[in-house]
């Protein structure tokens, strides 16, 4: 082998890695969310105020509740924002947080073919989901262990009917709430699906809400710093700074203000 | 669908600062894990193609199936390999552009090696016994079988592109489609289908599709322009 085919693979060598340098030095931190407050468009909103506050960018990793909190119990995320109080009580008491704050709430809604065919249309979860299992309607689940797929478990346990794959109308997509969406307007079923996201979504089809403003309905999201006793590369000023910030009057401002299709789509309410 | 052409023309006409990160971080990704691939996988291909050892039927049917493993299994163990709490934690390349160029790359060796060792083997069967005859050593015998097979290579190097731009399983995981960092032309798509915005993935599928047509055109021009200078 000669010196001008090493010096030639060399440089190719080079420039392969030397693209792989580019990234920049700004302070950053990684916050696992879930799809509904990233693709209703809440942290395009929200981050560049913080960031251009902070100087701290903001990597925000979507995915729904069950994985988020996987990311965090990993340690691969220094903040989790995420919206099923269950779980996250969990994930504190297992040590992985010290502790969980409330942030904000939106709500639950209900939708479905605008025809109805199963009489839910109204302000009763549980009384539509009885109507959906007795006309067996199809109904798209989540399926993903998401905050919105423990919070449909959890109605269907209140309604006292036992779901599973067996009911050839219960279909379970294994899928975030976008694709579910999707699979829902498809087949024109009946889903479960966030305020926030159904607003952004634009390929309803058919589907319409049918049931919202039951308070059983209200859907609260908590943050947490991913604890850095268990996790020692957690970057704590910088996530503490973000959690800081976002239950500030700043940032609750901020979050208030996020209108879709002029409707709030969230609604902060951090303790202090 | 007409819709979704005439958005794409519109997506390029404004020049979408966003859309031309999206495509950068792409480009950037997958053309550095085709170098890589091309790297480790064509003096792979090539040593394996003329070099006899045992079990060498055995490395060629697990290459030969490696250009399939699915993209979504390479992304899992390079997330659990790049995770702070995996063994190359330390590295802090879990949801960076480094992470997605390792896992592509991954993608890509095996394949550009595939093929690369087809070809060399078949120029072999042309050229190897004038070679061996002459005695060269190994090395020198691997440059000359992969420059005389440098027009049938280039289909490799092709390939590995087209494997490394249009997969979304690994990209996904490992970059998570963080807006402005690691979202690629792939994780972009899945995003707007997943808003139900199917018109924007679909333009957003064309703009891939024609930085696809870009690179082939580009190599089909340069290859035939060697072929008549230097044939």
């Amino acid at each position: 082998m000669n010196k001008r085919y090493i010096l030639k693979m060399s440089a190719l060598a080079v420039l392969a890695f030397s693209t792989i340098g580019l990234s920049h030095a700004q302070k950053s931190i990684v916050v696992s969310s879930t799809t509904s407050t990233e693709q209703s468009g809440l942290f395009k909103h929200l981050l560049p105020a913080f960031e251009k506050k902070t100087g701290i960018q903001v990597k925000v990793v979507a995915v729904g509740t069950g994985q988020a909190l996987d990311i965090g119990r990993r340690g691969d995320a220094d903040v989790v924002f995420v919206h099923d109080k269950v779980a996250e009580e969990k994930f504190v008491s297992e040590g992985f947080a010290e502790k969980r704050i409330e942030v904000m709430y939106n709500d639950f809604v209900l939708v479905g073919p605008k025809a109805d065919p199963a009489k839910t249309k109204g302000k009763d979860i549980q009384a539509a989901l009885q109507k959906i299992s007795t006309s067996k309607s199809t109904f798209i689940s989540r399926g993903d262990k998401s905050g919105t797929h423990a919070a449909e478990l959890r109605y269907w346990k209140a309604a006292g009917i036992q779901v599973s794959a067996a009911q050839p109308w219960y279909k379970e997509t294994g899928s975030g709430m976008g694709p579910a969406l999707n699979t829902a307007s498809g087949m024109n079923g009946y889903i479960l699906t966030d305020r926030a996201t159904w607003l952004t979504f634009k390929n309803r089809g058919d589907l319409a809400i049918l049931v919202e403003g039951d308070p059983k309905l209200f859907n609260q999201y908590g943050v947490m710093l991913v604890n850095p006793n268990k996790h020692p590369q957690v970057k704590k000023a910088e996530g503490q700074a973000f959690i800081d910030w976002i239950i500030s009057n700043e940032g609750q401002q901020t979050i208030a203000g996020y209108k879709v299709e002029g409707q709030q789509s969230f609604f902060p309410n951090a303790k202090k | 669908m007409f819709s979704a052409i005439s958005d794409a023309f519109t997506l390029l006409e404004t020049f979408d600062a966003n859309l031309i990160g999206i495509v950068l971080v792409s480009l950037q990704v997958s053309i550095t894990a085709l170098l890589i691939g091309c790297l480790l996988g064509m003096p792979l291909g090539a040593f394996i193609a003329i070099q006899n050892f045992p079990g060498r039927q055995g490395v060629v049917v697990i290459l030969n199936s490696l250009m399939g493993v699915p993209t979504v299994i390479v992304g899992v163990v390079i997330y659990i390999l790049l995770s702070r709490t995996g063994p190359m934690g330390d590295l802090n390349w879990l949801f960076t552009s480094k992470g997605m160029i390792m896992a592509q790359s991954v993608l890509t060796t095996p394949l550009i090696a595939a093929l690369t060792r087809q070809i060399i083997e078949d120029g072999w069967r042309v050229h190897g016994e004038t070679m061996s005859a002459l005695r060269l050593p190994i090395a020198a015998k691997l440059k000359w079988l992969v420059w005389d097979c440098r027009f049938s290579l280039s289909i490799a190097l092709l390939a590995g592109f087209a494997r490394a731009i249009s997969e979304v399983g690994a990209v996904m995981i490992v970059g998570g489609n963080i807006d402005g960092v690691t979202r690629t032309m792939t994780t972009a798509i899945a995003l707007e289908t997943s808003k139900g915005d199917l018109p924007l993935a679909l333009a957003l599928g064309l703009v891939l599709l024609g930085a696809v047509l870009i690179a082939n055109l580009m190599t089909s021009v340069i290859k035939s322009f060697a072929e008549r200078r230097y044939g």
